[in-house]
């Protein structure tokens, strides 16, 4: 169910490929490495190559993006910005995701406190979540707690909307199974309710991490004198542009290093759901 | 007759209580201020900011800037809806270049929009432009992903049927691959012109080119509170609308699918 990930091997073409097996896995694992790493690497060089020919200066060639980098995040500058801001992140994060699971599965479990507050959530999620920083800053002025909140206000939504949504689909015949067999709150919660609602959770944690991600960047970017967002805000000001590539690399860095760690929890949490998916499809 | 009664019941207590839940909501806003809990010039009364709010919508001014920020919108949404249907359908069709630009999409998709802002900012100043390129590439993803998946999505019968039928490009193109990968654009759509708003408003706040989003920024810095809220309001309901809008869109141009004829029989 990965999103588009190779085909897998049809029984016919694996006959085909046995027939000279040595041979054959190591020319599949050299296509493979081709075919992840060729057109970057083409990319690469030919942006090389036309930043050495270009005059314009907003775009340096990769090797002065990747000495600026190495200058400017390697040592201090690692502790006094890319940490803090990676520690709020996180922080974020993980409190979007207890609220957001808690707040959710109360909210869908008792339907008239679902229809009480739909119209009132469904207005929250609509507001776009930058527009939040503002508002904590008039609220909380500019401290590190108010950057954890934006974070926050903007990331549980889609964990909330999802957790509800998650909460009540959950399949009746085991709501009734479980009635019948009378198993206590608590056990209904942890073994039935929670990982019958957790393909959507991961969903709206997806959608969140993202999310979390933009507003740490913007609330730094906005009011603070540290952090990713106001260093890379710094040297387009000062006009460092090679060093304001290096930032956004690393932003770009984070960013995929958040999916592939997202990935991998995810495959943990529903590897269950993921192979039920495939005997049904079969 | 009495399945329909109970039904209408259950809708009319599902407003009921939804008006319930706002008015409730609107109530406590109120409350905090008044009882002293929050300085009211940091948290304005509830009235003051529901004033402000029909003041705005009498001034001129303020439907231009409403004006500028879904123009802002409305062409970045386009331009890469537009861009991401024609590279996601060639992509989606090719397997060859599937596999060849999946590292490279993998890397940029998570990089985030907002991280581009400097880089906007010194190619086209403090304008419109720098704001688009936030918006298009923000929004781009979110539609080339949905069109990748749903132009490879075409079911393999199908496929071979048409195949044997000797059914030209153009012709596969339009009955074959457009109603399967259908469902999964109008989902990328609608995600991009969420997106889109975001990030139309964002640019605007840090950026600064005229629009809601600057109108935001400067009532922060003029310490004008209720000004602040009304326009945070302002902010939600044009997101509730965007929503509303491409969720009926979606509907209607779905009727024929599974997904949407399901429900009604429900």
């Amino acid at each position: 169910m990965t999103p588009y990930a190779g085909e897998p091997v049809t029984p016919y073409a694996r006959e085909v490929v046995s027939g000279s097996r040595f041979r054959g896995a190591g020319i599949r694992i050299a296509a493979g490495f081709l075919f992840a790493f060729g057109l970057p690497f083409l990319a690469l060089v030919v942006w090389g190559v036309w930043s050495t020919r270009s005059t314009n200066r907003f775009f340096p060639g990769p090797l002065t993006i990747g000495e600026a980098f190495v200058d400017t995040w390697v040592g201090r500058a690692f502790l006094d910005d890319v940490l803090p801001s990676l520690y709020r992140l996180g922080l974020g994060i993980v409190a979007s995701i207890v609220v957001g699971v808690a707040a959710g599965t109360v909210i869908g479990l008792f339907r008239w406190l679902r229809e009480l507050l739909e119209p009132l959530l469904e207005f929250f999620r609509a507001i776009p979540p930058p527009v939040l920083i503002p508002v904590a800053m008039l609220l909380l002025g500019i401290t590190d707690s108010m950057k954890v909140v934006v974070i926050v206000s903007g990331a549980v939504w889609p964990i909330l909307l999802n957790t509800i949504e998650g909460v009540r689909a959950t399949d009746s015949v085991m709501t009734e199974t479980a009635d019948s067999f009378q198993i206590t709150w608590w056990e209904r919660l942890w073994f039935l309710v929670l990982p019958a609602s957790s393909p959507r959770i991961m969903t709206g944690v997806r959608q969140g991490l993202s999310v979390a991600l933009i507003l740490m960047v913007i609330s730094e970017m906005f009011a603070s004198s540290s952090g990713l967002g106001y260093r890379i805000a710094y040297f387009q000001r000062n006009y460092l542009i090679a060093e304001m590539w290096s930032g956004i690399l690393l932003l770009g860095l984070v960013g995929v290093l958040l999916a592939v760690a997202f990935g991998l929890v995810e495959r943990r949490v529903l590897r269950w759901y993921h192979g039920m998916r495939e005997v049904t499809r079969a | 007759m009495r399945v329909l009664s109970a039904r209408r019941l259950r809708s009319t207590r599902k407003v009921l209580l939804g008006v319930v839940g706002l008015v409730g909501f609107l109530v406590v806003w109120q409350l905090i201020p008044t009882l002293g809990l929050i300085d009211p010039e940091y948290l304005p009364y509830v009235t003051d900011v529901l004033a402000r709010l029909v003041e705005e919508f009498r001034d001129l001014a303020f439907w231009r800037r409403l004006g500028l920020t879904m123009t802002a919108w409305a062409i970045g949404l386009t331009v890469a809806t537009l861009a991401a249907v024609v590279l996601g359908t060639i992509v989606g069709l090719v397997p060859l270049l599937r596999r060849a630009t999946h590292t490279m999409v993998e890397f940029l998709r998570p990089i985030p929009s907002v991280a581009l802002i400097p880089l906007a900012v010194l190619m086209f100043g403090l304008q419109m432009r720098a704001a688009l390129v936030i918006i298009v590439y923000a929004s781009f993803w979110q539609v080339f992903v949905q069109v990748i998946y749903g132009v490879a999505d075409v079911d393999s019968v199908a496929r071979d049927t048409a195949r044997s039928f000797g059914l030209t490009l153009r012709e596969r193109l339009s009955y074959l691959v457009l109603p399967t990968a259908l469902p999964y654009l109008l989902t990328g759509l609608r995600l991009a012109a969420a997106v889109a708003l975001i990030l139309a408003i964002t640019a605007e706040m840090v950026i600064g080119n005229p629009g809601l989003g600057r109108m935001i920024e400067l009532s922060r810095s003029a310490g004008d509170a209720v000004g602040l809220y009304a326009l945070v309001v302002v902010t939600g309901l044009l997101g509730l609308l965007v929503n509303l809008v491409f969720r009926f869109i979606e509907r209607r141009s779905l009727s024929w699918h599974q997904s949407v004829r399901g429900e009604e029989v429900l």
